[in-house]
Formats: structure tokens, sequence, C-alpha cells
């Protein structure tokens, strides 16, 4: 009887053991996350959430860029969508990234790619997986291809399904919508 | 065994301490969710520009037959299947996470559907110069690796997919017999996670053809990676 006692206290300390490294493991990592600022990553389940994003009528210019980890033109383009947010704040265009990256793999992919480029611009995350209500609600022929980017502002919309070569050829897409602000 | 107890609890205790701070993400999503009153009114009339207008068949067209590669060598067209009540055309291919995704769906649509009449003819249309995953000799190493057990056509020098307007794979054109198109889009209603399928839009869309009715919806959209071409 002793001995039963004795081996069980042993395997309760055993388990204590493993379960406090495991937890030191874990909030080591989350720690790192949050220093990455992804503590803040939005993530909208449902497109309603993300909507008012889309269809905002102040002063502003949007660029909506629609892309994910895995989209290798999606990710060649990010660079442009960078440039851009940096060299037209001033003149009040701001850029949304809206990752489209699975569900299952934020945490793997989307959180560590997002610590590794350090991007300027916003970044949201939208995981409704019921696509044929949403897809049509951001542009009516969009047919799902990313990437794909909205420009608007309160009186214009402008929707490309397409990937663009250069920042130069990103501009090209903003151009009538400042000569209209004046 | 009082102290058993207590060591119990303080096990207890760690567990919860660990959850709580291991999804910091999930914590996010709540604090960051956009209250319903944030909406602006988006009801005034806006321009709408849409920059590329992709060309390709429509509802109700009738499709031109095609004659493509397939992986074990032969060449495949619609017309060589003479008791077809239709076709299942899917532009699809290797490199694509949805398409991977959706490989084993694809698999037993085709058991479905082929059954019925309407065999799932599978093309992979993007560019092996442009992904070199999507080649021909890539696509017989992962059809045999799936088990696919419906053509695997090569779309060699990009000629079908345009006039079809597949923009992404995967993209689905249902056509009857005589090649009219009858609906065009996804396989069904959740192209992440095959569980929480609830509309099952190609089998759908057969079952309303083979009762006489047109396929409702007609037309549907997912999410999928654009076509691979060299710009």
């Amino acid at each position: 009887m002793k001995l039963r006692i004795n081996s069980l206290r042993t395997s309760v300390l055993l388990l204590l053991l493993i379960t406090s490294v495991a937890c030191a493991q874990t909030s080591e990592s989350s720690q790192k996350k949050a220093s990455a600022k992804t503590s803040a990553l939005p993530i909208h389940k449902e497109f309603s959430s993300l909507e008012s994003l889309l269809n905002r009528t102040n002063d502003t210019i949007y660029v909506v860029n629609f892309w994910a980890t895995w989209c290798k033109p999606c990710v060649k383009e990010l660079p442009y969508f960078e440039e851009l947010h940096n060299t037209f704040a001033s003149k009040k265009v701001k850029v949304l990234l809206v990752s489209l990256d699975f569900p299952d793999q934020i945490q793997t992919k989307l959180v560590p790619f997002l610590h590794d480029k350090q991007l300027k611009s916003d970044v949201h995350v939208l995981t409704d997986g019921d696509m044929n209500s949403w897809i049509p609600q951001v542009n009516k022929d969009w047919s799902g291809a990313i990437p794909a980017t909205l420009v608007y502002n309160k009186t214009q919309r402008a929707f490309y399904e397409q990937s663009f070569d250069s920042f130069e050829d990103l501009t090209k897409i903003i151009k009538p919508f400042l000569t209209e602000k004046k | 065994m009082k102290k058993l107890l207590f060591l119990a609890l303080l096990i207890a205790g760690f567990m919860t301490a660990c959850q709580q701070n291991s999804e910091p993400v999930e914590t996010a999503q709540a604090a960051v969710n956009v209250t319903p009153g944030e909406k602006e009114d988006n009801t005034k009339a806006v321009a709408t520009a849409v920059a590329i207008k992709t060309p390709g068949y429509a509802v109700g067209d009738k499709a031109e037959d095609f004659k493509l590669k397939n992986i074990d060598g032969s060449m495949v067209s619609m017309a060589d299947y003479k008791d077809a009540k239709g076709f299942v055309v899917v532009f699809t291919c290797n490199s694509c996470p949805y398409a991977v995704r959706y490989e084993d769906r694809l698999i037993e649509l085709n058991k479905v559907t082929s059954a019925k009449g309407y065999p799932v003819i599978a093309v992979n249309p993007n560019d092996p110069d442009v992904k070199p995953a999507d080649s021909f000799e890539k696509m017989i190493v992962r059809a045999e690796e799936k088990g696919f057990d419906f053509p695997y056509l090569f779309d060699d020098g990009q000629k079908v997919y345009p006039k079809f307007g597949a923009t992404k794979t995967p993209h689905v054109f249902l056509l009857s017999k005589d090649l009219t198109v009858e609906y065009i889009g996804a396989i069904d209603n959740s192209p992440n996670d095959p569980s929480n399928v609830t509309e099952k839009y190609v089998e759908n869309a057969i079952a309303a053809l083979d009762k006489g009715e047109k396929p409702d919806p007609s037309l549907t959209k997912a999410i999928g990676c654009s076509v691979k071409t060299k710009k």
C-alpha cells in the first residue's frame, strides 16, 4: 500500500514537471509572436465585420489587396503595395492587406511571415469560409482568383483581378483617384 | 492524501494558465471584432469600374470541344465519351493549395458524377515555365500518388482555358451532352474545410439537370490560385 501511494505521488510530481515545461515553451513562443506586433492581428471570421473597411466614406483613397502567403504572385507584389503605402501616405492613400490564408495556417504560416517581413501596411485576416456569399460583395465580377485588388474612395471604385509587375504598374491604378481629388 | 489533492489542483491551475496564453491570435480576434455600428453608409451610388473583364463562356453558352494530352499519353476529347450525359470539366493543378485541398473530393466527386453519366475531366491550365510544379511530368507523378481515376489533361500551349474563361484553379464548368455550359464555379461551399461542406454545388447542379431543371445556383465563387501565364 505504502509503495502504491509513493509511486502515485511520483507520477503526479512527474506530470506536474511535464506540464510546467510544456507551459514554459508555449509562453515563450507566444512572447515571440507578441513582439512581432501580431498580437494585434485582426481576424475576421465573417465578412460582415470586414465590410465596413471596404466602404469608408472619408477623404482617403483605399487600396485593398487580397492575398495569401501561399500565393506566389501575391507575395511577389507585396513590396509594391508597401512602397505605395510609404510613397503616397501624404496624399491620403491607405493600403489594406487582406490575408486569405487558411484558418489552420494563420499561426504556422501567416504569423511567422508577418514577423519576418515587418509590413508597414495594415494587415487583416478574413477566414469566412462561405466564399460564395462574400466574394460577390467585394466585386460582382470577381471570380475569386488571387491576387486581386480593390481601389476605392467615397465616389468611385475599381477592381483588378490581376497581379502587378512593378511599383509603377501599381501606381497607375490610383492615378484616376488622385486627379479626381485635386 | 491531502497532499495529493493539492498537487492535482496545482496541475489543473497550471494547465489553465497554459491554455490562456497559448492563443494570442484568438485573443486578439475578440478585441478587434469590428462593431456593426461602425459600418458606414455604403448605399450611396458609386461608380464601379472593373479593369479586367474575363472573356470566356457564360452559363447557356455552347463550349467548343478540345483535344488534349492525358497523363497516360492518349489524346482526350469530350466527343470520345459516346454515352456521357455531360461533363464535369475541372481546371485544376498540382501546385495550388486549394486544388490540393480538393484532390480527395475530386476523386469522390468523379465516383458520384460518373455513375450519373457526368465524368470528371481535369485540365491543368498552368504554364510550367512559370510554375514548374505543374509540368506534364509532375502531373503524372501527382495523379499516381493520389490515384486519380479520371483524365488529367495538360492544356499545352494554354489554348483551351481562355476559351472557357477559367481564371483560377480549381474552376469547374459543368456541361451537358451538347456541350452547353450549365454551371460555372466551385465544387462545394467550403473550399477550406471538407468537414464544413453543406452544399455540393456540382452534384446539386447535376441532380437539377437530371430532373430537367436548370441548376440553381448556376454560378458560384470561391478563392483560388490565378492561372499561371507568362505576361
